[in-house]
Order: C-alpha cells, then structure tokens, then sequence
C-alpha cells in the first residue's frame, strides 16, 4: 500500500497476514482506534465479559489447534486483567499473543487514567514482551511477537501499542524478515546423542517412555507412537500430554504423578531406562526427586535446554524439536534391531523384557483406575464414566482445577491429543469455561464438555452470557460436591479434618442460572439420572448447564502425599483400626 | 561460591531489568552488576557477579541464554579470565596517622584523589580479592566510607558473538478486506 494508513490498520494488516481468524477481547479507551478498524472485519472479534477470560479464551483456541491465540485488552486494569492468563500460558507453554493499548507515549509514567505499567508487570509472566511507541516499530514487532509465541518453547507474548501510535499515519511496508540475533531455536538434535539413546533404549531391561506437553506442543504424537511401538516399551503421559498417544494404545499405562494411576509411578520407580520426551520433570509428576526413577538412566529430550538438567541431570541429553528427533532416533532403533544377532546376553535381555511386561501388567490389574458407581448417589469417577462413555474419545473435553479435573484425567480416555485442555502448571481456576469457549470457536465441529467444579464455575459465570451471545454449543458439567474438593481434601488429609472455608454455600439454582441467560439447565443428583441427562445435553442444538450433585466428601486416590516418593501412595481411604464390639 | 557471567546484550529499552528480574526469579542472589555499552553502541556487556553452587552455575548461563534480548552469556568463573573492580575509600585520619595512610597507599599502588584536614579520599583498582584487603587495612586507620564499582571481567580467549540469521515471514495467506 502506497497511500498513507493508520497505525490501527497496519495492526490489523499485520495480523490477517499471521493468519489470525478470531480475536478474544474487551474495548476500551486507548484502544478504540483499534476497534474502529475492526467494526465489520473478516477477523471475528468476540467479546467476552471479563478479560482474564480473553486470555483463557486464546489459550483454549491454541490447545486446540496449535496455532497462535489472540486475545486483547485496554490499558491499565483490562491489561492488568490479563496476568493471570498470560502466566498459565507461561506455565504450560500455550503459543499466545495479547495485545493491550497503552496510554499516549507522552503521557507514560504520568499516572495518566487508567495507565499502568504493563510491561513492567507482564515481564516475568510472559516469554517476551515488547513496548511499542513508534509507528515505524509496529509492523516489525507484531511479526516477531507471533514468531516468538509460536517457536521453540510456544509462550505467551505481549504487545502494548500507545494509542498515538494507533493513530498516527504513515506507509506502511510489509514485513519480510524477522530479525531475532539473541534468539536460537534448537530444532535438530545432536546425531551422536540421538545414536546414543537408541543404543540405550535397545539394550534396556525394563524401559519406560514418560511423554508429556512438548508431544502435543510438537505435534508428534505419531512419532511417539511409532518409537513406543518400535521399542517396545510401555509409556506413562502427563496431564499436559494426555492424548498424544491415544489411551487404547496397549502400551499406554495411564497418567504417572501426584494423582496418577499404582501401575505408572510403580512403572516409573523399577525402570531402568527412562524415555523423558517432551516433559518437565515437574514435582507433582517426580514426587521427592531423591527416590524418582532411581535405578534408571535417563534419555531427557526437549527443545528448551534450559529444561534438561534442571531437576534431574540426564544420561543422554538431546537438545531439539521432538517432530525432528523422533524420526531420526526411530530409524536407529529400526536399524539396530534389524542387524541384531542372537546372543546369550540378547537372549537374557529378551527374557527381562517379557518379565518387564509381566510386572507392568499386574500392577496395573492390583489397583486399576475405575469408575466407582453407588445405587443411591453420584460418584464424581461414575460422572466421569459417563462423559467418557458418551465422549468416545472423540469429544474436546475442557476442564477446571481440582478433584473433578484429577477424576477427568484418570478417567476420560482420549484418542488423539488438543482433545483434552487444562490448565496444569499454574493450575487457574475459572479456566474451564473460557478455555471452552476458545476451543469450540477453533473447532466448531467437536463435540465440546466443560467440566467444572462448582467453585470454579462461580468464577466464570459471567461467560455464560458469551456463549449464549456466540451460540456456542457447549456442553457445561459442573461436578457439584458443595466444597473447595482438592482444598477441603487436604485438609482432611493433613490438617485433622478442619475444614476452613471450603464449603460452597448459596449455588445458584442452575436451571434458573441457565433460563436467566437463556438457555437449558439442569440439576441431577441420581445415579440413573446421569446417562439420559448428558444425552439430553448433548441433543441440545444449544449450550446445555448441567449440575451434577455428586457424593460430597470423596477423595481423590491415589493420592502421593507433599515430599513423599512417588511409590509412597495412599490408595484409598484408611481402614478403620477398631472394629465396635457387637 | 561466586560466579562470573559475563553477558553480552542487545541495547533496548528493559534488558537489563530482565536480566536482574530473571535472577531474582529464579532465587539467585546478585553480588554486583556492572553495565555499559561495548564498541558497537547496539549492544552492551554486562557483569554479574551471582551467589550460587557449582550444580546451579550451568542452569543459571542456561536461564540467561533464555532471554531474547541476550547474545551470548559466558560463564568466567574458572575460564582464563581477568577480573577487576575499582573502589573509592573515604577515610577520616587524625593528624598523626596521614603520612601511615599515605604509604599504604603507595604500596597498595592506590591514588589519593582528594585531600583535607579531615583526611583523604584514595582510589585504587585490583583484583576484589585485594581490594578487600585493601578496604581493611585502611579501615584500621581510621573511619572509612567505601564504595564499590563491582567486578567487571573480560575473558583472555576471544569467543565469537553467534548472531542468529533473520527468519523469513510467512506468505501472506490472503489480502485483507478493509
């Protein structure tokens, strides 16, 4: 374009050239030029009803396709509004770029209305962000924000714009380069290290792979697939990772960790070659670091090397981008079983492997992951089941945080991964909603389940008014125990059962709650109400509330107690010691 | 134990916050940090001098090479390195401990740049271990006021600044309707 345009419209130039489609946001002051362009653009703008929500929004929409989300805000408190979700993006690597309006750059540092120092703020909570105060830096920034947000380790990036810069005119030149000399993108992965770990894994006893966030961030679930087949090793898949290989796959064991299933911390603490791709090491995975995985060697593979090393030093480190390595460490475990020999020691290690197998399958028959069912009340694991059931796998289920998403994780099998969105690093309450209603807009094919827990649905309920006013057909299923579940555990656990404000009292009565924003709600507190209310749900061409009144003081198990070893698990309730005399 | 970054960052508007912020972050307790542009006004080198074991050192370069903003984050704790650091001492002397005052200096190689009846201010650069030495011995002549510049290092083996090329964008998927 050779005509003189506004700084605005170079913004939104920038964007529909990155392929952006919707954008999550709230108007304000500063940003009105912004808005002016955007009145009737082919990008959708959707308008939420709380900015945190925005950013929440833009995560879901990026879990579920991979791209970049989009959200925006306004100066001072719609900025401010955004931290919480540019940290959870932070946490779990979710590619997402905010662009907030910043007060006139002569004003800055004034204590102008509404003005606050957002790039002081966000700094520590975003991968990058930038200050934009000149026109002639706009264009450039936007691309290298996108750029930044989507490479390497995906994360959240912040552009704040001044609002003369929105405003002020000038050409406007296409970018065609982003220049990032400080910024090194590790892809490849060092052949020596590569042969090296296929040497390893070839020559283990009792391998275990341990997949994670950085499968699904990769997209190479397939990849995993084919070196979990080739090595025949059974796998454990993290919370972030759930789906990356899908969860009938005969070597998939289940969820390792804190909550996670007897078989795979069992799994993880007898291996004696530890697969790590695309994880962290995270302490509500690892438990006290001193006695995880203590007998193995460890092949660490990620694409930020600032994560290998950190909690657990590797024996083969491999700096890079699984979707690269896989493939190459693939072909050299095809390669060396195909030029094998059998020799005693082949024969011996042959032997260990089905004696391997052996002991991963009882442990998996001792203590199952199971849906518990009760005649006379809802079982929160009997709710998670049903959704299961009714799910096929196929379904994008979003969640909250606490028992109901532990439940949902253990429980809810997914074929394929960006089917299942949580927040897990930072654990955020009130993502569920919003993070469902950016899914449904990346894809409006799916069947989508929020699942909530009713004090983090009370945290987005003003987003009930969003989906009705996008006519999103999402599926709310708010796990209903009366308490903060996860806190009120703990305290019974740790803190001799005193129970300090976590009971939820004065819930909205949901099919009012529903009626009153305009759509179908209902409560349920009967095991045989469950199956045809979800079906009912789902036959809604609408949004559908549905609360589940569920067994109220059930824990979730196992559970590894704070500082504990992962195979120091309690696996349920303890048995009472005295038995009263008859 | 101390250790020695040197970093080597681009000149914009924040770098250095996210440089102290990251280490604050993380828990890494600064000892010094000193900061000025190199002979290309673009970038600037930085010092620090950080307080963590041997185990954390590699997470720490690790964590700096993180930020986008930062080329090249050395770790000049055990390399061939020079390590210097200027400090100003204030000291107040009666009269009959001046001329004492005056040759320490001397042999410490330190240069009186101020003179009065209430005593001297003397400045001296060193390696900090003998500026240390240095600050004590004066101490014990009298009241003293010190201030410390940091240490500031450069490594004795040239070690090439690897710039990263610049990415192409994407094609423009389509032209945008206004």
């Amino acid at each position: 374009m050779s005509t003189l345009t506004s700084g605005a419209r170079m913004l939104l130039e920038c964007l529909a050239r990155e392929g952006v489609d919707c954008i999550f946001g709230y108007p304000g002051g500063v940003t009105l030029p912004f808005y002016d362009v955007l009145y009737e653009h082919q990008i959708r703008h959707v308008l939420v009803r709380h900015e945190e929500n925005a950013a929440f929004a833009a995560e879901g929409y990026a879990r579920a396709t991979g791209k970049v989300g989009v959200c925006c805000a306004t100066s001072g408190p719609g900025a401010t509004n955004l931290t919480t979700g540019l940290v959870n993006a932070l946490m779990d690597s979710i590619p997402i770029v905010a662009i907030t309006g910043q007060v006139t750059s002569k004003l800055i540092g004034s204590d102008a209305f509404q003005e606050a120092d957002t790039f002081g703020i966000t700094r520590p909570g975003t991968k990058h962000n930038y200050l934009v105060k000149r026109l002639e830096d706009l264009a450039q920034t936007i691309h290298e924000a996108f750029y930044v947000a989507a490479s390497g380790r995906p994360g959240p990036v912040l552009v704040d714009i001044t609002k003369d810069v929105l405003q002020a005119q000038g050409h406007y030149q296409p970018v065609t380069a982003v220049h990032l000399p400080g910024y090194k993108v590790f892809t490849e992965g060092h052949t020596g290290q590569i042969r090296r770990a296929a040497q390893l894994i070839q020559e283990a006893h009792r391998p275990l792979v341990y997949a994670g966030g950085g499968v699904v961030a990769a997209n190479a679930s397939r990849e995993l697939r084919e070196t979990v087949e080739l090595a025949d090793t059974p796998a454990v898949v993290t919370l972030m990772g759930l789906g990356a290989l899908p969860a009938e796959h005969p070597n998939f064991i289940s969820m390792p960790g804190m909550h996670g299933s007897y078989a795979a911390n069992l799994a993880l603490t007898n291996c004696d070659v530890l697969i790590a791709l695309g994880v962290r090491f995270d302490d509500r995975v690892t438990g006290r670091l001193a006695a995880f995985a203590p007998h193995a060697k460890v092949v660490h593979v990620d694409i930020d090397p600032a994560e290998i090393g950190k909690n657990r030093a590797p024996d083969v480190p491999i700096v890079g981008d699984l979707k690269r390595v896989l493939p190459k460490l693939n072909r050299l475990l095809a390669d060396l079983q195909n030029a094998e020999v059998k020799t005693p020691d082949t024969e011996k290690r042959s032997a260990a492997r089905r004696a391997w197998w052996r002991q991963v399958r009882e442990w998996k028959l001792e203590h199952p992951l199971q849906v518990v069912t009760s005649d006379s009340e809802i079982k929160p694991q009997h709710l998670m089941g049903e959704i299961d059931r009714i799910s096929g796998g196929q379904a994008i289920v979003t969640s909250d945080v606490g028992q109901h998403q532990m439940w949902a994780a253990q429980l809810i099998r997914f074929s394929e991964p960006r089917l299942w969105i949580n927040s897990g690093g930072l654990g955020s309450m009130g993502f569920g909603i919003p993070s469902a209603i950016g899914a449904q807009f990346a894809r409006p094919d799916k069947l989508v389940f929020a699942v909530v827990g009713d004090g983090g649905f009370q945290m987005s309920i003003p987003e009930l008014s969003t989906i009705v006013n996008q006519g999103l057909p999402i599926k709310i299923v708010i796990m209903n125990n009366g308490y903060l579940g996860m806190v009120r555990q703990w305290q019974t656990l740790f803190f001799n059962n005193r129970l300090s404000s976590v009971e939820i009292e004065g819930f909205p009565d949901a099919e009012k709650l529903a009626a009153a924003y305009g759509f179908k709600g209902r409560t349920i507190d009967k095991p045989w109400e469950l199956r045809p209310a979800l079906e009912e749900a789902v036959r809604e061409p609408g949004p559908y509330l549905l609360n589940v009144k569920v067994t109220q003081m059930e824990n979730v198990y196992p559970m590894v107690p704070a500082g504990a070893a992962i195979n120091e698990m309690v696996l349920g309730p303890p048995e009472p010691v005295a038995v009263p005399v008859k | 134990m101390l250790q020695v970054i040197s970093l080597v960052l681009e000149n914009k508007p924040g770098a250095l916050m996210r440089v102290t912020g990251l280490l604050s972050q993380r828990g890494y307790n600064i000892e010094s940090l000193t900061v000025a542009r190199t002979l290309d006004p673009e970038l600037s080198r930085m010092t620090i001098a950080v307080d963590v074991d041997a185990v954390q050192r590699q997470q720490v370069i690790k964590q700096m090479n993180k930020l986008i903003n930062v080329l090249q984050a050395s770790d000049l704790t055990e390399a061939p390195s020079v390590v210097r650091e200027l400090v100003l001492v204030r000291i107040r002397t009666p009269q009959e401990a001046r001329t004492a005052v005056l040759k320490e200096a001397e042999i410490f190689g330190a240069r009186v740049v101020d003179s009065s009846t209430e005593g001297f201010v003397i400045e001296t650069t060193g390696d900090p271990e003998k500026l240390g030495e240095f600050i004590d011995v004066m101490g014990s002549y009298g009241e003293i006021d010190v201030t410390r510049s940091g240490a500031l290092a450069i490594a004795l083996e040239a070690k090439k600044l690897r710039l990263q090329p610049p990415v192409p964008t994407k094609e423009l998927i389509t032209e945008s309707r206004p």
